[in-house]
């Protein structure tokens, strides 16, 4: 756990996928500090063009472009974290249950599991979210969280097998710990990078899932969020009219998000596992020497 | 073979899931179900047809057993029910219709991003570390992380409205009339060439990834070593010792990843107006037509259920440790 995060500190692209997730929290929860005007409202004329009084410009009813960048970062967070720590959660259960049970468990939660990941899932959820109507960002949250859990549990199963075989594990269970504690305390540690790949990697899918059910008019249009940023500037025609500042500021803000979360999971990758490294030459040196030693 | 034959029955049985799920998810909401199914069918649909597209999606007086029996008898022999937006054509037409330019437009995309997706990764595995490892591994691990419609709209806006280099909505010239004429194919190339190449875009970062991770992962075996001591070309041992082994898992990996894809297609369709399935499940969500969407969900399960078990059969001629068992 604590190489894990001395590893990251000293890596490059973790250090700027930090940085670009700080600036995004940091301009989020500033957001009233950094603008004085309500995103919901029309404070402006129609699709005016970036200038100093709308630095980003304004929508076609005369809303802030800028202010619902910041306000919409709101939503895509909370939606983001929520949503991945629900996936996340439920796939960690699931597989160390799986992994370490074994038997019918197993069984049941395997097949569970590989249905859940051969049935489409962004087919499903517009099905789902054309039932309920107009989702909004907690019900987006709740429902992505149930559906696309499969992918994590199975990976964590995987590894949680490997580790069942190994000496610490067999101790604790001659020692009599109950099931729990050897899940919890003995095999959950040793998952630490396993479920933070996981996590991560939840969130950009929760982020970029939620705007896409939202460009396609599946959420609540009263929301601030970058999705429906989206949906109302291609349904006011932004492109063909020109407005350019009105998609494209939530396109770079998906994709600054998704680059920063990105970096992040590559650099937690990295640092779990010595081999896939790139770095410098002296590193690279380092990496093949220790490969070397590893197999001779 | 009995592989295949225990992956036929799973996919049987997740393909009743989905079915299950399209019986339960009206019943299950508070309202009246018919209510909430067909509330807009009153305007387009007469009387008779109503009642038919009632029975098909077993609304009929009986235990709710009964009724999920009906519904599933409807879907295994082919009867997804009547399209309410297009009436009077049936669901399976108005999707079958979409299912060919969605089909060419994965199959393409899917072709084009698999093949440079490994090459790449291929590459960058062996020059693990290099100026190319770092930029093409670090750029693919980004692209994976951009939604579709981002790079669908960012590509309609430049190359589609900015530059004019290609046309900005449909699958063909709406002024020409479906032929093999020289003049309609080339059309319809000439109108997926923006999509295919936003698709490849938003699939190939995957491969990179997947390709360069096993590989790497591979390249420390014995084998490898083996093959270079015997004096082959760097050539030889990187396509034909390593790579051959690290495709297996992408391959496998093929199959999880298909329901991406069908996903980015679905955006990328609707982003250019192009009438695949994704177009079409859009407008019918835009008009409620919950017949067509509901029978989007089987039609696009199926695909990826029969992509899934293309992938299986590879995977048999591919490995054949899996061949003996």
């Amino acid at each position: 756990m604590k190489n894990v995060i001395l590893g990251l500190l000293r890596n490059k692209k973790a250090l700027t996928g930090l940085l670009i997730l700080a600036i995004i929290v940091v301009a989020a929860l500033a957001a009233p500090l950094l603008t004085g005007f309500d995103p919901a409202r029309r404070v402006g004329l129609p699709h005016q063009p970036p200038s100093a009084d709308h630095w980003l410009g304004t929508t076609r009813i005369g809303q802030d472009v800028f202010a619902r960048l910041i306000y919409g970062a709101r939503t895509s967070l909370a939606v983001g974290f929520g949503a991945g720590f629900i996936i996340t959660a439920v796939g960690t259960i699931m597989g160390i249950a799986a992994g370490y049970k074994g038997g019918k468990i197993d069984e049941a939660i395997s097949f569970l599991t590989n249905m859940v990941l051969v049935v489409p899932n962004l087919p499903l959820l517009l099905v789902l979210a054309a039932f309920i109507g107009q989702a909004s960002p907690l019900v987006i949250a709740i429902i992505l969280g149930g559906t696309s859990w499969a992918w994590g549990a199975r990976v964590t199963r995987a590894e949680t097998l490997s580790i069942k075989q190994k000496d610490f594990v067999k101790a604790a269970e001659m020692l009599g710990e109950p099931g729990w504690r050897i899940m919890a305390a003995e095999i959950f540690p040793n998952l630490v990078s396993i479920v933070g790949i996981n996590f991560i990697g939840s969130v950009v899918f929760a982020v970029i899932t939620e705007a896409t059910l939202e460009f396609l008019g599946l959420g609540d249009p009263q929301t601030v969020s970058w999705g429906v940023m989206l949906y109302s500037a291609q349904n006011a025609s932004a492109l063909q009219v020109g407005a350019w500042w009105d998609i494209l500021t939530p396109c770079f803000a998906l994709v600054f998000l998704g680059t920063g979360l990105s970096l992040l999971n590559f650099a937690i990758d990295e640092v779990a596992n010595p081999r896939l490294r790139t770095g410098n030459s002296l590193a690279r040196w380092v990496g093949r020497t220790r490969a070397g030693e590893g197999r001779l | 073979m009995v592989f295949l034959l225990r992956r036929l029955c799973f996919y049987l049985a997740a393909f009743i899931a989905a079915a299950t799920i399209n019986f339960f998810l009206p019943r299950l909401l508070p309202g009246d179900p018919i209510q909430i199914m067909f509330s807009s069918a009153g305007s387009t649909l007469s009387p008779e047809n109503l009642k038919a597209l009632k029975l098909t999606f077993g609304f009929v007086d009986a235990p709710l057993w009964q009724q999920y029996l009906t519904y599933l008898g409807s879907i295994f022999t082919g009867d997804l029910g009547m399209s309410i937006k297009y009436f009077p054509l049936s669901v399976t037409s108005v999707l079958g219709r979409a299912l060919v330019w969605t089909a060419g437009l994965m199959g393409t995309a899917t072709l084009i991003s698999f093949t440079l997706g490994t090459t790449l990764g291929i590459i960058a595995a062996w020059r693990r570390g290099s100026k190319f490892d770092v930029i093409f591994s670090v750029s693919a691990i980004v692209a994976t992380s951009v939604p579709a419609m981002v790079t669908s709209l960012v590509a309609l806006y430049f190359f589609g409205f900015t530059l004019g280099w290609f046309p900005t909505g449909y699958a063909a010239n709406p002024a020409l009339d479906p032929a093999f004429s020289f003049e309609y194919i080339g059309s319809v190339i000439y109108h997926a060439v923006l999509p295919i190449i936003t698709l490849s875009l938003v699939l190939t970062g995957g491969f990179v990834v997947t390709m360069r991770n096993n590989m790497i992962n591979l390249l420390g075996e014995d084998y490898i070593t083996m093959g270079r001591a015997k004096g082959l070309s760097d050539r030889t041992v990187m396509f034909w010792y390593a790579a051959r082994n690290a495709l297996l898992p992408t391959v496998s990996g093929l199959a999880i990843a298909i329901g991406t894809i069908l996903g980015g297609s679905l955006v990328t369709e609707v982003v250019f107006n192009y009438p695949g399935l994704g177009n079409t499940l859009y407008h019918a969500i835009l008009a409620r037509d919950y017949p067509v969407i509901q029978g989007q969900l089987l039609i696009m399960t199926l695909a990826m259920l029969t992509a899934n078990f293309i992938v299986d059969v590879s995977y048999v001629l591919l490995d054949p440790r899996l061949r003996r068992a």
